[in-house]
């Protein structure tokens, strides 16, 4: 009762501040006058009355001190007090604020956006029910989720311990609504797709299980929300509605939910149609090939109760029985499970990887930034000692005094954080639009979400107060008397300081920064002038789907030399080929195993190697800028009706017939036992990825081996960009609707460098950032001990020392921090870099161009940092320093 | 350090409430150096320093309504805050001098107990 009383009475009083402060000061000046008078009538005099009255009332500002506690709500009250002092202070020192609201922002910033990145990609599971249990399939050694149609059969049906095994592929089709064509992005899906991942449709209704009954059987289609939302305007009545894929009819069944895009996070379909009418949207059934893994995976719900461990077991004892009852189609049946919203561990694994060591640099940002404000705080301390000391006298308490540094501390680390974190939203909105590949939807969905915002909130707190802490011993050992008395001179001894040490972990962090953003810009030139086994420079890719505009069977190939006679009469162009999928271009190349020709048991543990396969025109090595070693190109002769023939590169002659000059004329089998004799070896490429091992490769005439697929490489002299317009045209008299995409090779090879120009633009972004780290830190140190020196400095100028020593003495020891701390940082850096081997293509440290750049480059930086506080030392006039003292 | 000066301004501002209640309970309207007056008169050397940490006592007494204060003419005719016991003060009061004289009591005791008093 009584408590709550006075609690009302104190939020009552809360607001009427001034009037209390007035009362109790005119309180304070009677009773020190009352006490004065009396003092006064025995006999003291005056000033000893005075005196004597005020010594016994004790301390003043304690009392009021005291009386405001008794008064107000104390915590508030303080802490606003202390907000608006820190508010006051900082205002009194903008270049500080700013540089340490910079510091922070940068940090804060880039841990915000790695922090989403990560988040978005990696922490948040796909936007399904249940996402937790949903797991996809990956097959064999290497860990790839495609599996073949039949096999997905066998999972589906015999497993115990999915709920429902859904699969799905990804393809591309022309969607005719009567009125036009567009291009459409299809997810061939099992008929139990969406049943298994439990989504309801948004308007009409899905496709089950139930409505396939064998090949083409389900012509039907779903639209995903957004291409609804864009291609059909909303238009409720679509449902029921017949349009055309691929030139045969589908009928719309219904629309996806909004926020369902697929089961791969980064690729938004555009519609889903059942897997079985997979002939009519690619052009050819793969539905009863065994060996042919086309399905991009495969993938459902565990049952409640179920471990992942169990559900592989399960798996692997269907495919072990798959392995002895298919010997030639299935081999190496073991699985694993993993996230699907990555492509399992494909992406998954290296995208992981990728960004965990991207937050481990972000992270060091954040604590080289922190060391740097705590060196700031310090230095700042220090300087503030007579106020502090002043404070202490007047009754303060030190904890009332930590309290106000720290609120400092926390507020600038909340603007440093606000500001950090505007930046990268706006960075993440950038990202969100990025289309690193026009040919394909790519969508990074790096939305930053409340985790994002948690995050960056709890960074700031707790870089606040890691930076805040630094100054406490100093504050908590303030002698106010002998401060007072002698002034802030400051130790200027040989001993090592906490800031120093700071500084030099700072230094350390930033080199290691550095370092590490050398090693990938030097890895990426490095990768941009390796051997390919083609010439990228001067040619252009044209690239069409050929089944997409109708054409089938034999009117393929007949269109295809058509095409390449077409082009092949614009000037300027030096020669003409044609592939199914170049090498080095977006996907992967398809593969299939070989036998020796002596082989006779053709099952893949037989196999002599696993090589990827090419369909190419006679005339493509020459295009390509591909080597022939040994033998001869093919011709239009090597047709359906020749003998079939193959070109090979030298890893395959090698790995199969030992030797270059031993392969031609030799003969290996296919799986199917057809019998191929080796007519030409061309020089080692690479096919799927810049960073894979020397891979086994073959050639086949593309009249041996037809594909719809149709990618033209085309030579010129010089700037083939300038021939897009002439080869467009030309291809449009053949055909109106030869809608092709013209790229040049290089452009077509952003999708292998993608990984390589990401990393090396995240570490190139994280090494300024450290430098611009080391810079502030640097400077701040030696304008400090410049500053607090000048005194000694002007001195020794006065009785006669050279710059040099001046500048020895000024900096000297900063400079000897910046070595040691940048040697250090550098080791650090090599050992950090194996990580970055695994990113960034041919990234070594062991390189001198990047032993001498990251030293030259840290040595700049210093000098840089040094520059203006070395000019000030030198500056020093004796005389002026002197007078003013 | 500051634990052990927070003990004692503790008890001190107890005793001090105490003190200060009696002293208007006997005085009747005072100002706040006429309490202290009074109270080192008869204290000795409790209020002898220090005379200011009274005020912070008066305010919270006056905040639990056991004192009122209004604004009067001092000796010196100033103006000076004069304070008095309420009906309530007055009550606190007579309940806390019989709190105090039984803790009093059986501090006393313990004092004069001598180990063969002991059963």
């Amino acid at each position: 009762m009584k408590s709550l009383r006075r609690f009302f009475s104190r939020l009552g009083s809360f607001g009427a501040q001034r009037a209390q402060e007035a009362r109790l000061k005119e309180e304070i000046d009677e009773h020190l006058a009352l006490q004065t008078a009396e003092n006064l009538r025995s006999g003291l005099p005056p000033d000893e009355a005075r005196r004597q009255a005020t010594l016994k009332f004790g301390g003043v500002e304690a009392v009021k001190e005291n009386y405001r506690a008794q008064r107000g709500i104390v915590f508030i009250e303080t802490f606003f007090q202390d907000l608006r002092y820190a508010f006051r202070m900082l205002r009194k020192s903008p270049g500080f604020t700013a540089i340490a609201v910079f510091t922070l922002a940068l940090a804060i910033g880039a841990n915000a956006v790695v922090f989403a990145a990560l988040n978005a990609l990696i922490l948040r599971p796909l936007d399904v029910p249940q996402a937790q249990s949903l797991y996809g399939i990956e097959r064999g050694m290497d860990h790839f989720p495609a599996q073949s149609y039949p096999d997905y059969l066998d999972l589906r049906d015999r497993n115990r311990t999915f709920d429902g095994l859904a699969a799905y592929n990804i393809g591309m089709a022309g969607l005719d609504t009567g009125e036009s064509v567009f291009p459409d992005w299809v997810y061939e899906v099992s008929g139990n797709y969406f049943d298994v991942l439990g989504i309801q449709p948004y308007l009409g209704r899905f496709f089950h299980s139930a409505d396939e009954h064998g090949p083409n059987s389900a012509p039907y289609v779903v639209l995903a929300y957004a291409y609804w939302h864009s291609h059909f305007q909303d238009d409720r009545g679509v449902v029921g509605r017949t349009v055309q894929l691929n030139k045969h009819p589908f009928t719309i069944l219904g629309v996806a939910p909004p926020n369902f895009h697929g089961t791969l996070m980064f690729l938004y379909p555009d519609s889903f149609v059942p897997m079985v009418n997979q002939e009519q949207i690619e052009g050819s059934s793969s539905l009863n090939a065994r060996g042919n893994r086309w399905i991009f995976m495969c993938l459902g719900h565990l049952k409640p109760g179920v471990t992942p461990a169990q559900a592989v077991a399960d798996l692997n004892s269907i495919g072990s029985d798959l392995e002895k009852t298919y010997p030639k189609d299935d081999g190496n049946m073991t699985f694993v499970l993993a996230r699907p919203s990555l492509y399992g561990d494909y992406l998954g694994r290296p995208a992981k990887a990728f960004l965990t060591a991207l937050m481990m640099l972000a992270g060091l940002i954040l604590l080289a930034a922190c060391a740097n404000l705590g060196s700031l705080f310090a230095a700042r301390a220090a300087d503030r000692s007579r106020e502090v000391a002043l404070r202490l006298a007047l009754g303060s308490t030190r904890l009332r005094i930590l309290r106000q540094l720290f609120t400092e501390a926390i507020l600038i680390s909340l603007m440093g954080g606000a500001a950090g974190l505007w930046g990268s939203v706006m960075l993440l909105q950038w990202l969100r639009a990025w289309q690193p590949f026009p040919q394909f939807p790519i969508n990074l969905p790096v939305t930053p979400d409340a985790n994002v915002y948690l995050v960056a909130l709890l960074l700031a707190l707790a870089s606040g107060f890691l930076f805040g802490a630094v100054p406490v011993r100093q504050v908590l050992h303030t002698n106010p008397y002998g401060v007072i008395k002698s002034g802030s001179t400051g130790r200027a001894g040989q001993r090592i300081t906490v800031r120093e040490v700071l500084i030099a972990v700072q230094i350390a962090i930033c080199a290691v920064l550095v370092t590490s953003s050398f090693v990938a810009v030097r890895g990426l030139t490095r990768s941009l002038h390796s051997n390919f086994g083609f010439d990228p420079q001067n040619s252009l890719l044209v690239q069409i789907d050929l089944n997409i505009i109708g054409y089938k069977g034999d009117a393929v190939p007949t269109m295809q030399k058509r095409m390449i006679e077409a082009l092949r009469t614009i000037p300027g162009v030096a020669s003409v080929g044609l592939g199914s999928q170049p090498p080095l271009s977006n996907g992967r190349p398809t593969d299939s195993i070989v036998f020796g020709d002596a082989t006779t048991d053709l099952r893949p543990v037989n196999s002599a190697t696993d090589a990827v396969v090419f369909s190419v025109s006679p005339e493509y090595f020459h295009a390509e800028g591909t080597a022939l070693l040994a033998g001869r190109d093919f011709t239009w002769q090597d047709d359906k009706n020749a003998p079939r023939v193959a070109a090979i590169n030298e890893e395959f002659a090698r790995e199969v017939f030992n030797s270059v000059p031993n392969a031609m004329g030799r003969y290996f089998k296919m799986p199917d036992g057809t019998r191929i004799q080796v007519v030409g070896v061309v020089e080692q490429g690479k096919y799927a990825s810049l960073t894979e091992d020397p891979q086994t490769a073959m050639f086949f005439p593309i009249l041996q081996v037809p594909s719809s697929q149709t990618s033209l490489v085309v030579r010129s002299s010089d700037a083939p960009q300038q021939l897009s317009a002439a080869v467009r045209s030309r291809l449009r008299d053949l055909d109106a609707g030869l809608d092709v995409m013209i790229q040049t090779r290089s452009e077509a090879m952003d999708f292998v460098f993608f990984p390589s120009h990401v990393g090396t633009v995240a570490l190139g972004l994280l090494g300024v950032m450290g430098a611009l780290l080391s810079v502030t830190g640097i400077f701040g140190m030696a304008a400090y001990s410049v500053s607090k020196r000048r005194r000694e400095l002007g001195i020794r100028i006065a009785l006669g020392a050279q710059r040099k020593e001046v500048l020895q003495a000024a900096l000297g020891r900063a400079l000897k921090l910046l070595a040691g701390a940048s040697a250090a940082g550098l080791l650090l850096g090599i050992l950090a870099s194996r990580v970055l081997s695994s990113i960034v293509y041919q990234a070594t440290p062991r390189d001198p161009l990047v032993l001498a750049g990251v030293v030259l480059a840290m040595l700049f930086l210093g000098l840089l940092a040094t520059w203006i506080p070395a000019q000030r030392a030198l500056s020093i006039d004796p005389v002026i320093l002197l007078r003013e003292e | 350090m500051g634990n052990a000066m927070k003990q004692k301004t503790d008890v001190l501002q107890g005793t001090l409430a105490l003190m200060v209640l009696k002293t208007l309970d006997v005085l009747g309207s005072l100002h706040g150096y006429g309490i202290a007056r009074r109270i080192e008169q008869i204290s000795g050397d409790l209020l002898s320093v220090n005379q200011g940490t009274l005020y912070p006592v008066l305010l919270k007494l006056e905040q639990e309504g056991a004192i009122a204060s209004e604004w009067g003419a001092s000796e010196n005719n100033r103006r000076a805050r004069f304070y008095r016991l309420t009906r309530e003060g007055r009550k606190q009061l007579q309940v806390e001098t019989q709190d105090w004289e039984q803790t009093a009591a059986i501090i006393g005791r313990f004092f004069e107990a001598k180990a063969g008093d002991l059963p």
